[in-house]
């Protein structure tokens, strides 16, 4: 995997390694993409990296979702949810990856198509600043929304005389 | 004798046509989108996913609209439809204690830290019908409150379980494989490729459960509570939320995550007087679902507990505690296909039937004649 320029240190917000930006454009809304897409790719054929083929076209699949006997004990299969994968190879030759839960084929080249640029020195710096930040800060601001109207439901107890050892601690 | 018997095509197509049109009902009445079931209908989508073993809200909400909301039928369609897709990959367990939490509760540790949360809950509602939303008109105003940044920040962080906290006491009991020296991973059974067998792992029991009927668990759940196979429960923790579901691709060689899925977790902790080996301590059962279940999950917990009755050295005396009646009867996309093939044509099996009552009559009718000469 060819070196980013950025990761030695990274700047605020800037993911520290491919599994992080993977993840995000995993979760990025498939129109945020393809919006990001739609304006960057007139500027790519220059590099010789607007152009791609596919390794492997989207396919749908499962992946069987484990979990914990308990929360921390032997792993057990709870189940299966759909995934759909992608791989693609710019015209430079970088090698790009998608995996994204649900059945969208396009959402998974979009992410192939990134993690390729992504991995790129020239593309970097670019598609981080157009795509993956914005993308990161859209989904912190969603999941900040969720919590602090899950925080406004915690109980505040208000009892008399506060009783010693009643917690675990 | 077989007896080729043919026809019904024609009655068959027209049966289907006319479900069509059932499902889709007054057609004066804007047809249900998907994202309107997998929005408003949200639980349902739920229970189905679970049931159906697969999550995809989208594949979810789709079911339930083919199925005109039966239900049973919606999990027997995923069911069918999981098998056309090839597994590309088992996740790394999901870890539970980093969940993004919308609800969590503990009924045994009033001041538990992290706090109960209750999120959207029906607890407290006093399930009186609410007519208001009966009535079509201007959007009613549905929106949340909120608190302020830095309290919300508290719900995305990790959060402690209630067992991990009694643990350090030890006075609950440790999950095989909880402690680092075991944590070396066997593969974990797999109900979709291997025939349930006996006596059946942990694995297999947790796998079973978590795809069950909820109405089944529920009852069996239910039966330990008034006194088929006690097991003194406590729901030590409750809690509902996102958790990350992380594959690691053999083409990439490191781990990544896929996206989100909600999952409901209960950790049920039950009395226990101890035994030769074990000192006296709290026993756990547990219980992970997909989406919002929390029924099902402590449903499940509650199962999973009396399912271990063997490794406990308990007494096995009730239903809920007896592994093959309660795996085998668990999967109802298994029980409504063996109840429904009654309707299948069984002329000929019946046809010798009728032909045995009729001798068998004749026989006691002959026996009848000659005892009274």
């Amino acid at each position: 995997m060819p070196e980013t320029s950025h990761q030695d240190q990274p700047a605020d917000g800037v993911p520290k390694d491919r599994a992080e930006w993977m993840g995000l454009l995993a979760r990025a809304p498939e129109r945020d993409l393809e919006a990001a897409w739609q304006a960057l790719a007139p500027n790519l054929p220059e590099a010789g990296t607007g152009e791609y083929e596919f390794l492997r076209a989207p396919e749908q699949g499962l992946v069987m979702v484990q979990g914990r006997a308990g929360g921390d004990g032997n792993a057990f299969n709870l189940g299966e949810m759909t995934v759909t994968r992608c791989a693609v190879r710019l015209a430079d030759g970088t090698v790009g990856h998608g995996y994204v839960a649900g059945r969208s084929a396009r959402h998974a080249e979009l992410a192939a198509v990134f993690d390729g640029l992504l991995q790129t020195d020239r593309w970097a710096a670019l598609v981080t600043d157009r795509v993956i930040l914005p993308v990161k800060t859209a989904l912190g601001m969603a999941k900040a929304a969720k919590a602090a109207k899950t925080a406004a439901t915690k109980v505040e107890f208000f009892t008399m005389v506060r009783e010693q050892g009643a917690g675990p601690e | 004798m077989y007896v080729a018997v043919k026809g019904g095509e024609k009655a068959i197509d027209n049966a289907h046509a006319l479900l069509a049109e059932e499902r889709r009902g007054d057609t004066d009445v804007p047809e249900l989108s998907l994202d309107q079931i997998k929005g408003q209908m949200g639980l349902a989508v739920d229970r189905v996913m679970g049931e159906g073993s697969l999550y995809d809200p989208d594949l979810g909400a789709l079911a339930i609209k083919q199925a005109m909301g039966d239900l049973v039928e919606a999990v027997f369609l995923l069911r069918a439809y999981r098998t056309t897709l090839p597994r590309f990959a088992v996740s790394t367990p999901v870890d539970t204690a980093a969940m993004t939490i919308r609800r969590r509760i503990s009924a045994t540790f009033k001041d538990l830290p992290g706090g109960q949360v209750l999120g959207p809950t029906f607890d407290y509602t006093h399930r009186l019908l609410d007519f208001a939303l009966a009535e079509d008109g201007p959007e009613r105003k549905e929106s949340a409150e909120k608190t302020d940044e830095g309290d919300g920040a508290a719900m995305t962080g990790p959060m402690p379980r209630v067992t991990d906290l009694l643990g350090r006491e030890g006075l609950v009991e440790r999950e095989t494989g909880s402690e680092a020296a075991t944590a070396t991973d066997a593969p974990a059974a797999d109900l979709t490729r291997e025939p349930l067998g006996f006596p059946a792992g942990r694995d297999v029991r947790l796998q079973n459960l978590a795809r069950a009927d909820e109405g089944f668990l529920l009852a069996l759940g239910y039966s330990t509570q008034r006194g088929y196979g006690r097991t003194h429960p406590f729901a030590g923790e409750i809690r509902m939320g996102e958790v990350a579901v992380e594959i690691v691709p053999e083409e990439l060689g490191f781990a990544i995550e896929i996206g989100d899925i909600t999952v409901t977790e209960c950790q049920m902790i039950n009395q226990f007087a101890g035994s030769a080996t074990e000192p006296p301590q709290f026993t756990r059962g547990y219980g992970l679902v997909f989406g919002r279940s929390e029924r099902k999950s402590m449903s499940m917990a509650l199962v999973d507990r009396s399912l271990r009755a063997r490794e406990l050295g308990e007494d096995i005396v009730a239903p809920a505690q007896d592994e093959e009646f309660v795996l085998y009867h668990s999967d109802n996309v298994e029980a409504q296909g063996f109840v429904q093939h009654l309707k299948l044509p069984h002329y000929v099996d019946f046809q010798s039937e009728l032909v045995l009552v009729r001798a068998l009559r004749e026989e006691a009718e002959a026996r009848r004649r000659e005892a009274a000469e």
